[in-house]
């Protein structure tokens, strides 16, 4: 770079002619190109849509009011004509004043109208190049567009093209990403796995159905609150229960409940999962591929994967089933839903292909998230375990008793029933979080794994390991544990080895990433003072 | 393991002198705000002043111990340590943390001086790297010192290659 851009919209200059990519910019305006012109008729259904959505009750209500059909369609009409042509224009400006560039030294993009916005991506600094494209965007052939760096901190390193043709954003996908080509074909490029109808049984088994099928229940009572039916809709309930038995009433109401969660999560898998696909390509990318309604593509170049996750969640590792997550630097994540959905590289799948996905995932041999033999914890982690379940447990047992014996005896029963049931979950969940525990080396990787409800398993390159972090309670430091946490620039920025036993856990850190923490540590034979 | 287990050593050097001074006053001031309020308004509204007074009283206690006791607590509990590999930061007592960042990957050093802190001629250093759970935090340390060590930190990690991740 010779000289900075000078501040006008109109700066096209300094593109190189001799650009390597001289040839794939034909375009006018040495490189500058503008998002899809058909975003002008995306908007303009979009905002009519939701015109309709409010027209449609706004009209009822004045029609009746009294108010003469013709004139409320004309009101109307004038409205919507008003909204969707604001709507249309306020886009018509954004889409004349967005620009944007791929140079061989930056990707760069210019847009706003009284604030003028310029970002610029060094091309090097691009780790990924993400595809989304919802059912309007689909259907005229065109896609949204997110490049982005691997900066961890804030949103501003995105470029957001939205949007452009399929094609051009393949073009701008294969192009960002495409990079020296080292070790192709080692582990072959082309499909790691693909789409299997007979995974949707997991679905219905994830913690996402239970918090649909109350979210029914929340929306049954909101609407007939709108229509005014509530009441009668509690009527209704009496005399469900009156006819049934209390128990028998509430066991209908739960499985009625527990099946519209089913549907639902059922539903919200086949959009999210459908046509999946995990493929690698030449020069080091992972691909994602998936969605019903809305496609989505994601990819992730290998040159920032850390590491695998192997995700249990209770229900569907009940079934012996298991998700992949990738630890990777840098994925799209304005917020945490898209992070979430960023980094997945496999749905609920059976656990053996799970760790089949994650060894040619990393380009192993044996996966290290099943290869690896843990080191179990101390019994003293299960003490605090079987602790910390009871207290969970006996907490609302507690209050129940206490406002029992002040109030009324039912709270009394109320508290031996959750008792008589929570004591036994806690306990369980407690053993087996500790049996859970466990960490461990395999070849380049740290491995560690805990959790009851959702049990995670990380394989951690031991070279993306940029540092530890040390914590001990005092009532760990009494029962001789540790938490271990090793910092990565990837994923959620540390994976942690819980309560692992003092002076092995320490020297598994420092057999993990030699020399880093060996010379702060002593041995010891007697317990010196926490601090001397 | 006949020579017993390993263990954290705990880093080389402590803070400044001059940290207790500070945190002394930081819950002084902390005390100071809600004692005044309340002694205000106890003086003026004269049927609630033993409603006012009385928490003053024990809020101007419990600022004044914890003013005399916790500093010089926390000043024996926090250590640090640089070495040429890495950055090493102990704190805390209930909740002991030790913290270790490697040279090579640490992206940006940052010396902060609040108004408090200027008085007292002391800064605080605070290391990141590319984990946004790996920054290490150095307080209460001398201007100088502070101001050579972000010096000699810089100088390291800017001739480390690479992106630190």
């Amino acid at each position: 770079m010779s000289e900075p851009a000078p501040p006008s919209a109109e700066s096209t200059a300094e593109v190189p002619e001799s650009g390597p990519d001289k040839g794939a910019y034909g375009a006018p305006e040495e490189g500058w190109r503008s998002l899809d012109r058909r975003t002008l008729l995306v908007t303009a259904v979009v905002t009519a849509g939701v015109v309709l959505g409010a027209g449609v009750p706004t009209a009822v209500g004045m029609a009746g009011g009294g108010m003469p059909l013709g004139e409320v369609l004309a009101w109307l009409l004038a409205g919507a004509g008003l909204v969707i042509g604001a709507g249309t224009g306020g886009d018509y400006v954004r889409w004349r004043r967005t620009r944007y560039r791929v140079g061989p030294e930056r990707a760069e993009l210019h847009t706003g109208l009284f604030l003028l916005k310029r970002r610029s991506l060094a091309r090097e600094r691009i780790r990924s190049v993400d595809l989304t494209a919802n059912v309007l965007l689909r259907i005229l052939g065109l896609v949204k567009v997110r490049i982005g760096t691997g900066e961890q901190t804030g949103g501003e390193s995105t470029l957001e093209l939205d949007p452009v043709t399929r094609a051009e954003g393949e073009r701008l996908r294969r192009e960002l990403l495409a990079r020296a080509t080292e070790e192709a074909g080692a582990y072959g490029e082309g499909a790691l796995a693909a789409f299997d109808r007979k995974w949707i049984r997991y679905a219905p088994l994830s913690f996402l159905a239970p918090v649909l099928g109350a979210s029914a229940v929340g929306g049954v009572l909101q609407v007939s609150e709108w229509f005014g039916a509530q009441s009668r809709l509690f009527d209704w309930l009496g005399d469900f229960f009156r006819a049934t038995t209390v128990l028998g009433g509430s066991l209908i109401l739960l499985a009625g409940m527990g099946l519209a969660g089913a549907v639902g999560a059922l539903g919200l898998w086949v959009e999210m999962w459908w046509n999946y696909r995990l493929e690698r390509e030449a020069g080091g990318t992972l691909r994602v591929r998936r969605g019903l309604l809305t496609s989505r593509s994601v990819s992730i170049e290998e040159r920032r994967l850390r590491g695998v996750e192997v995700v249990e969640p209770l229900g569907v590792r009940m079934v012996g089933a298991a998700r992949v997550d990738a630890v990777a630097t840098g994925l799209a994540h304005e917020d945490e839903d898209e992070r979430t959905e960023a980094k997945a590289l496999l749905p609920a799948a059976p656990r053996t292909l799970a760790d089949t996905v994650a060894a040619r995932v990393l380009r192993e041999p044996v996966s290290p998230t099943r290869g690896a033999t843990l080191i179990p914890h101390p019994r003293a982690a299960r003490g605090r375990r079987l602790r910390w379940a009871l207290g969970y447990a006996l907490a609302p047992v507690a209050v129940l008793t206490v406002l029992g014996l002040l109030l009324t005896d039912v709270l009394l029963y109320v508290a031996a029933a959750g008792a008589v049931v929570l004591l036994p979950v806690a306990v369980l969940l407690a053993l087996d979080a500790y049996r859970n525990l466990g960490h461990g080396l395999s070849g380049r990787y740290l491995v560690t794994r805990s959790g009851t409800l959702a049990r995670t398993t990380v394989a951690l390159q031991r070279g993306g390991v940029i540092g530890w972090r040390v914590r001990q309670s005092v009532f760990q430091r009494r029962a001789g544990l540790l938490t271990l946490t090793a910092t990565t620039a990837a994923g959620s920025g540390g994976y942690s080895v819980h309560d692992a036993a003092e002076g092995e856990g320490l020297a598994f850190a420092e057999s993990a990433v030699p020399g880093l923490l060996a010379p702060f540590l002593v041995r010891s034979g007697t317990r010196s003072r926490p601090y001397g | 393991m006949s020579q017993g287990e390993w263990r954290l050593r705990p880093p080389r050097n402590t803070l400044d002198r001059r940290a207790i001074a500070w945190w002394r006053t930081q819950w002084l001031l902390w005390a100071a705000g809600p004692v005044f309020t309340l002694g205000l308004l106890g003086a003026l509204i004269a049927p609630a002043r033993f409603w006012l007074l009385g928490p003053a009283a024990l809020l101007a206690v419990l600022g004044l111990t914890c003013a005399a006791l916790i500093p010089r607590w926390w000043y024996a509990v926090h250590r640090w340590e640089v070495t040429d590999e890495a950055v090493y930061v102990r704190t805390g007592f209930f909740r002991q943390e030790w913290r270790i960042a490697p040279m090579s990957r640490i992206q940006t050093v940052d010396t902060v001086r609040g108004p408090l802190e200027q008085m007292f001629k002391l800064s605080s250093v605070t290391v990141t790297t590319a984990s946004a759970k790996g920054a290490v935090r150095m307080k209460g340390l001398p201007h100088e010192q502070a101001s050579q060590l972000a010096e000699q930190l810089t100088r390291i990690t800017q001739a480390t290659p690479g992106d630190a991740t």
